[in-house]
């Protein structure tokens, strides 16, 4: 398999089909055939589960080692507004924080990406020409995804022709529920060749809706069959949806990325989007994602923080961390 | 063997003393009651020495806690009307009153009283809440105006609340002194964390439990005990602090700041982030000192921690 230069799997169609043939076992990709590869996945132990990610959670991350989380968690966030009420002008005031989160300090980083619905990509696309922050549209009849094929890979080609890098698809967790996984598979397959289409190469972000989703076996399951159909990311929640990320779930995520890589060499990245708000919770995550899948995953580029108001928090603890006064709300920016 | 067991137990219930059921003294913070986050207590003595409680002993994050409490609970204290905010406090002085034998008995204890001070001390106290309730419909009448100006304007000036309001409580008075520096701030509405008398912290608790049980809402009063020398600081640089009541920067004996802390250092690091700061008071000589809280109380006190608000409005033609 080749990456691509910024580090993204850059797998043909054939080879990402070829892939799930042999890690099912099954040259057909039916519905039986991904449901006895997917039942047969070895099933999560909700407790231990539950466990694992509190334990995580526990770390003490202090000094030196807290500014290096902070920057990399600013690093790693997709700036999100999806909002009815979304303007141009929110869009454009988002972009110049996701550039600048800090104004009047040059070593803040800039935010991973600025993520937005599909008719707001061209405002976005232009405030953010030539600043190396990405753009990521939510496609596919966002947030239910209850709409028919032909609509979502619409709504797919408009955002990527727009100049979107990034689409972050949702799952037809219906589908995925009443076990139609070759339906779910070909949704999947037929989204991200709409990103590869025309010689662009938008990256595929998969949500999995695990607040719909019911069981961790189920999260394991459907990372499975996003992995193996091809996504580039797989990605927790819409935020629509409560409850949205958690540790444990973003855990279990990142086991099935670890194992996917051990069986299949492809690196696939998680995003846990929705309800992280403060620093101390996005620490907690850098911690598992560094326990779990390993520090290879501890770069923007395989694991991103879908979120609006984390990144204040983490501004106003970086200005503690310098001055050592505690940071009020006031001092940063309303969005 | 069943009439020897009866028996063992008649003889245990009438000869052995009852277990003391004693009291954790903890903080109020976001209307709950936790303990130190640092897990620390500290020894709490009585005027003659002798032991009185282990008191929580808050660190700079329950000092945290407490602004992010206070912060939370602002807005929603400062849009209760003046006459609902009125009813709140009025009840908690009715509270008080049902706490009297026990607040008696605490101040008494801790400042060293005897029971007729003590008892004189505790209902200047709760008529200090009542004096305050009665001003919060009352202090934008006293201190508000319609000012005149060159133009068909009305041109009206009224007191805002500042926000969220530090106090360093009275080191001396351990009641009246608390009520007397924590009131007058609620009444336009600001929020308030308060650092309890370091010695003698136990009245401070009781009121934070009576705050839980009238209709104070959460967060609005934020109790910390523990070491001023510790949580001041944090708190005269949080951002997020609006104003800063330093009567407690003279010490059990007269001396000036918190434990080696000069108030002018609270001062200067409060002033980095613009908050209102009230200093101590001083004596005749112009001397840091805890005043005579049974004086007459002033609504200067109100005033120090709201804002003036001017609109402009147009007058009909």
């Amino acid at each position: 398999m080749s990456t691509t230069a910024t580090g993204l799997s850059d797998r043909s169609p054939a080879d990402v089909a070829e892939s799930a043939r042999s890690v099912t076992g099954s040259t057909s990709l039916d519905d039986a055939a991904w449901r006895r590869f997917l039942h047969g996945l070895p099933g999560v132990d909700r407790v231990g589960a539950d466990g694992r990610a509190a334990m995580l959670g526990t770390r003490s991350i202090k000094t030196t080692a807290k500014a290096w989380a902070l920057d990399t968690i600013v690093r790693m966030v997709d700036l999100t507004t999806l909002e009815g009420a979304d303007t141009p002008g929110k869009v454009r005031s988002l972009a110049a924080k996701a550039v600048r989160p800090e104004p009047n300090d040059a070593s803040c980083p800039s935010a991973a990406a600025v993520c937005v619905y599909n008719d707001l990509v061209p405002v976005a696309v232009e405030a953010l020409a030539g600043t190396g922050v990405k753009v990521a549209a939510v496609a596919t009849a966002f947030p239910s995804g209850r709409a028919s094929r032909a609509v979502r890979l619409a709504d797919t080609r408009e955002a990527v022709d727009a100049g979107a890098d990034e689409i972050d698809m949702v799952i037809d967790r219906g589908a995925f529920l009443s076990g139609r996984y070759e339906q779910v598979y070909d949704d999947i397959v037929a989204v991200r060749a709409q990103c590869r289409a025309g010689g662009r190469h938008a990256h595929l972000k998969v949500i999995l809706e695990t607040g719909e989703l019911a069981t961790y076996d189920n999260v394991r399951r459907a990372s499975w069959l996003a992995m193996l159909a091809g996504a580039d990311f797989i990605k927790t929640s819409t935020g629509k949806v409560s409850p949205a990320a958690t540790l444990p779930v973003t855990v279990v995520m990142l086991e099935a990325v670890r194992d996917f890589r051990a069986q299949t060499g492809v690196q696939v990245g998680v995003k846990p989007a929705g309800g992280i708000r403060t620093s101390k919770d996005a620490i907690k995550y850098l911690v598992a994602v560094n326990e779990v899948a390993g520090p290879d995953w501890l770069d923007p580029d395989w694991f991103r923080f879908g979120a609006s108001s984390l990144l204040n928090d983490v501004l106003m603890q970086r200005n503690k961390l310098a001055t050592g006064a505690y940071w009020g709300p006031d001092y940063v920016t309303v969005d | 063997m069943a009439r020897t067991t009866r028996a063992s137990t008649a003889t245990t219930a009438g000869t052995s003393e009852r277990l003391s059921v004693r009291k954790t003294y903890k903080l109020y913070v976001g209307g709950k009651f936790p303990r130190s986050e640092s897990g620390r207590t500290y020894e709490v003595l009585d005027a003659k020495g002798r032991f009185l409680a282990n008191v929580a002993q808050g660190s700079r994050k329950d000092a945290r806690e407490a602004v992010v409490a206070a912060r939370a609970a602002q807005a929603g204290w400062a849009a209760a009307t003046a006459y609902n905010r009125g009813q709140v406090l009025y009840r908690v002085a009715e509270v008080l009153e049902g706490r009297r034998d026990q607040l008696v008995a605490e101040v008494g204890a801790g400042e060293g009283l005897t029971a007729r001070q003590a008892e004189l001390a505790v209902s200047e106290a709760i008529d200090r809440w009542v004096w305050y309730a009665g001003w919060t419909d009352k202090i934008a009448q006293v201190a508000g105006a319609a000012n005149p100006v060159a133009g068909p304007y009305f041109n009206l000036s009224s007191p805002e609340p500042t926000g969220v309001v530090v106090v360093l409580a009275p080191q001396r008075s351990s009641l009246l002194g608390l009520v007397s520096t924590i009131a007058p701030p609620l009444v336009t509405g600001n929020t308030v964390v308060v650092v309890a008398s370091e010695q003698r912290p136990v009245p401070a608790v009781t009121l934070s439990e009576v705050l839980a049980t009238s209709d104070v809402p959460g967060g609005v009063v934020n109790v910390l005990t523990g070491r001023a020398a510790e949580l001041a600081p944090p708190l005269a640089s949080h951002r997020d602090v609006d104003a800063m009541d330093l009567a407690g920067a003279v010490g059990l004996d007269g001396a000036t700041g918190v434990a080696g802390i000069g108030w002018g250092e609270l001062e200067a690091a409060a002033a980095d982030s613009v908050k209102r700061v009230l200093r101590p008071a001083t004596d005749r000589r112009g001397n840091d000192a805890e005043p005579d809280w049974t004086e007459a109380p002033r609504p200067q006190r109100i005033l120090a921690f709201t804002e003036t608000k001017t609109v402009w409005h147009p007058k009909g033609i």
